[in-house]
């Protein structure tokens, strides 16, 4: 054991992993990992962040988000304060500045916020004292979910990143999922392909550090991992989409698929899934399915993140594995 | 003017147009503009003497650029019906300190302006607040209640005191609906104004559809959804022989259509606000919601054509679009936020930075800010010659002023130049001769 060290924590918030640099990923990974552990325990429970108070106020619905960050408050012994948009204000017209003040006035030291709009989760943390989580906003940034995607894929790959290949298949341009990941690990080194038709394509895509397909069986060619993302149904009514039944049988992973990707690649989606239509469900299923994994890894990567927030230290570290990036 | 009338205000060593002068007035009017030191020349007083004329008042003007008023032909004044954000009064407080003797005000209100006794009290109040100017000059819906389904009374608008029609906000995209409004204010001896936006193709969006827009994750609207619209209106004017003026363009494909369309000599005419001269779709990046305008802040190509057309004469006018939106209405998240940027208090000072930069002159200024417009809307300009409208400003052109709430006078402070320092400052107005700020 080499002699500890405690670095700070230098963000109020966590709107976006662009704002990370490789330094504080790995050290929210190497945390999160700690956390897992607990997680793993027959008592799951540590009292890190008693009297602590975090605010869920998730604006748009979720089940998986909102309940995983709950849980990994409570884990950390923080109280935890639900508030949707239905039972809120925000219901009655009041705007999200006043409803964020009002929630501010109660002086909580973490507000998560899921809404609808790209940018609000960055108005709040413009606006709020206390730190703000994005938990996902418009089509713009789902940083928990990539960091989430990114441990899991780092339990599969270790710290090999650099040259691996990841397909995000689906609907792309309305999902802050994919930009989040996209980001994420590309700046790792990791080669990213999008699979979508042209119509859930967003704009400016060709100048993203991606590669670009509208087939799937060229998308899925040697590569380590596939990202499947939720097929949005309303999309169809949107008139992106002719049909439903073309879509999947264009569009939805198949263990087919999967045999033309490298010898022991891994499938990923976020949920909740629609099986059959973006995913087969056999393949939903199957032991190279990480999907499970992936929630698990939301609780521990959360723990990391609400940690890491309201105590603004890292956790401590070796040397070894705190210089890790 | 008679030829016995005394001048009643006399300005010295004004810069007007890189000339030094001296500029008499009376009655109201321009009564000699000689170069300064040759002394005044008006009727009734001694020419060549240098000295004010018996009885005027003097002013030097030493350092300060002469401007005729200049005329915004697109405001939104928000009286009645949304005062909180602006009115009449305020909004031409704005115009006056801005250096405009007139205003264009558009009938999006509430009720809209589509009655002529809306038209009527908006021009009352104008000049119950305002005696001596800036003049205010609605501009009548073209279509009932703006709903683009029926035509509005243009006649009685017109007589009413309406200078032009417009569904703006609210485009007709009905193109026979709209080919009746420009045929009936044709009668009038009016232009229609065109709001031109595809509304399949902007339906949702909240920005302009590009690289950034797909990086922060917002819908947005493509620049071929004004376009199309140009082009359905350059081919319709074509066809009717009849004008149609295209408000606030803001791209490149629409420049290249309209240059096209003034090549073949169809009576199209063009405006473009000094924020498409000056931002693009960038400043977004951070969610700010007051850059959040419609049609939306374009891309760095759409700014330098827009440039090339201003110079050309592709585009004839400026105008502000000057939207005033309440603080409240604009510090939400950026899709729920209203589109709209106010620019009356500082559009001289803007294109005044265009001319620093050398993209503009002081004569193109004159041109894209007063005579043109005046001659798409038959609206009296001051040329500088004798007999003229005495309507005109000094702009201090070194002075470096913030623009916040202590320095602009709308209402509302929704432009993304808040805080950001800006230089060349309008010193004084005069309207009719009478000094109005």
């Amino acid at each position: 054991m080499q002699h500890a060290q405690r670095p700070t924590w230098p963000h109020k918030d966590l709107l976006d992993v662009t704002q990370l640099t490789r330094a504080e990923l790995f050290h929210l990974l190497d945390t999160a990992a700690q956390f897992h552990d607990i997680n793993r325990r027959p008592v799951k429970k540590v009292p890190t962040l008693k009297g602590k108070s975090v605010v869920l106020f998730f604006a748009e619905p979720s089940t998986r988000t909102k309940t995983s960050f709950d849980v990994a408050g409570k884990r950390l012994s923080a109280d935890t304060f639900s508030l949707a948009k239905s039972g809120s204000s925000l219901s009655k017209g009041e705007s999200l500045k006043d409803t964020a003040l009002t929630l501010q006035a109660m002086t909580p030291d973490i507000i998560v916020i899921r809404h609808s709009s790209s940018g609000a989760a960055q108005f709040l943390a413009e606006r709020l004292d206390c730190s703000v989580v994005n938990a996902g906003d418009g089509w713009h940034a789902h940083p928990t979910q990539a960091l989430l995607d990114c441990y899991s894929l780092r339990q599969v790959w270790g710290d090999t990143f650099e040259g691996r290949t990841l397909l995000i298949l689906g609907d792309i341009a309305h999902s802050r999922v994919a930009r989040s990941n996209v980001h994420l690990l590309s700046s790792l080194g990791v080669k990213v392909r999008l699979c979508a038709p042209r119509t859930l394509l967003p704009a400016g895509v060709h100048n993203w550090p991606v590669t670009i397909f509208n087939r799937l069986d060229d998308a899925v060619q040697g590569v380590d991992a596939v990202m499947c993302l939720r097929l949005q149904l309303e999309r169809q009514q949107a008139g992106l989409l002719p049909d439903l039944r073309e879509y999947a049988q264009r569009f939805c992973l198949s263990p087919r698929h999967l045999a033309m990707a490298a010898p022991g690649a891994r499938v990923l989606h976020p949920g909740p899934m629609n099986r059959g239509l973006e995913i087969s469900s056999v393949l939903a299923d199957a032991p190279e399915s990480l999907i499970l994994d992936q929630v698990a890894a939301g609780v521990a990567t959360r723990m990391a993140i609400l940690f890491l927030l309201a105590t603004r230290t890292g956790i401590e570290q070796t040397a070894d594995n705190g210089g890790r990036a | 003017m008679t030829a016995t009338t005394s001048p009643s205000l006399f300005l010295r060593n004004a810069r007007l147009l890189g000339r030094m002068v001296d500029v008499a007035v009376a009655d109201g009017r321009i009564a000699s503009v000689t170069d300064s030191g040759a002394g005044c020349t008006p009727a009734g007083t001694d020419a060549g003497s240098g000295a004010a004329p018996a009885g005027a008042e003097s002013i030097d003007a030493k350092g300060m650029v002469l401007f005729p008023a200049l005329i915004d032909a697109h405001t939104h004044m928000r009286e009645p019906g949304q005062e909180y954000k602006e009115d009449i009064a305020s909004g031409l407080a704005a115009a006056a300190h801005g250096g405009f003797g007139a205003v264009l005000c558009m009938a999006n209100t509430k009720p809209v302006n589509d009655d002529a006794s809306i038209t009527r009290d908006m021009i009352d109040t104008a000049r119950r607040h305002w005696p001596h100017g800036p003049r205010l000059h609605p501009i009548g819906a073209a279509t009932v209640g703006l709903k683009g389904t029926e035509l509005a009374p243009l006649a009685e608008l017109a007589e009413a005191g309406c200078v032009a029609f417009s569904n703006d906000g609210a485009p007709v995209p009905d193109t026979e609906m709209f080919r009746r409004c420009v045929e009936y204010a044709a009668d009038q001896g009016k232009v229609v104004i065109d709001h031109c936006e595809d509304p399949y193709l902007a339906k949702g969006a909240h920005m302009n559809e590009g690289e950034t827009s797909g990086r922060i994750g917002v819908k947005g609207q493509p620049d071929i959804g004004e376009a199309l619209h140009v082009a359905r209106d350059i081919l319709l004017a074509d066809y009717l022989k009849l004008p149609i003026h295209l408000a606030h363009i803001s791209c490149r494909r629409s420049v290249e259509l309209i240059a096209w369309a003034k090549q073949r000599g169809v009576p199209v005419t063009a405006e473009t606000c000094p924020h498409y001269l000056l931002l693009t779709d960038k400043e977004l990046l951070g969610y700010d919601t007051k850059a959040k305008v419609n049609p939306p802040l374009r891309t760095d190509d759409d700014v330098a054509a827009l440039r090339e057309a201003v110079q050309s004469g592709v585009i004839d006018i400026l105008a502000t679009d000057h939207a005033p939106h309440a603080a409240h209405e604009k510090e939400t998240p950026l899709d729920e936020a209203p589109n709209g940027i106010t620019g009356l208090d500082t559009a001289v000072a803007l294109t005044w930075g265009l001319v620093r930069e050398g993209v503009l002159t002081e004569a193109d200024l004159i041109r894209l800010w007063a005579t043109e417009p005046g001659r798409i809307f038959g609206l009296p300009v001051n040329g500088f010659n004798v007999g003229d409208p005495a309507d005109f400003f000094l702009l201090d052109p070194e002075e470096k002023w913030v623009p916040s709430r202590g320095t602009m006078h709308s209402k509302s402070l929704n432009t993304p130049f808040l805080g950001k320092e800006l230089v060349g400052r309008v010193k004084a107005l005069w309207l009719g001769g009478v000094k109005v700020v």
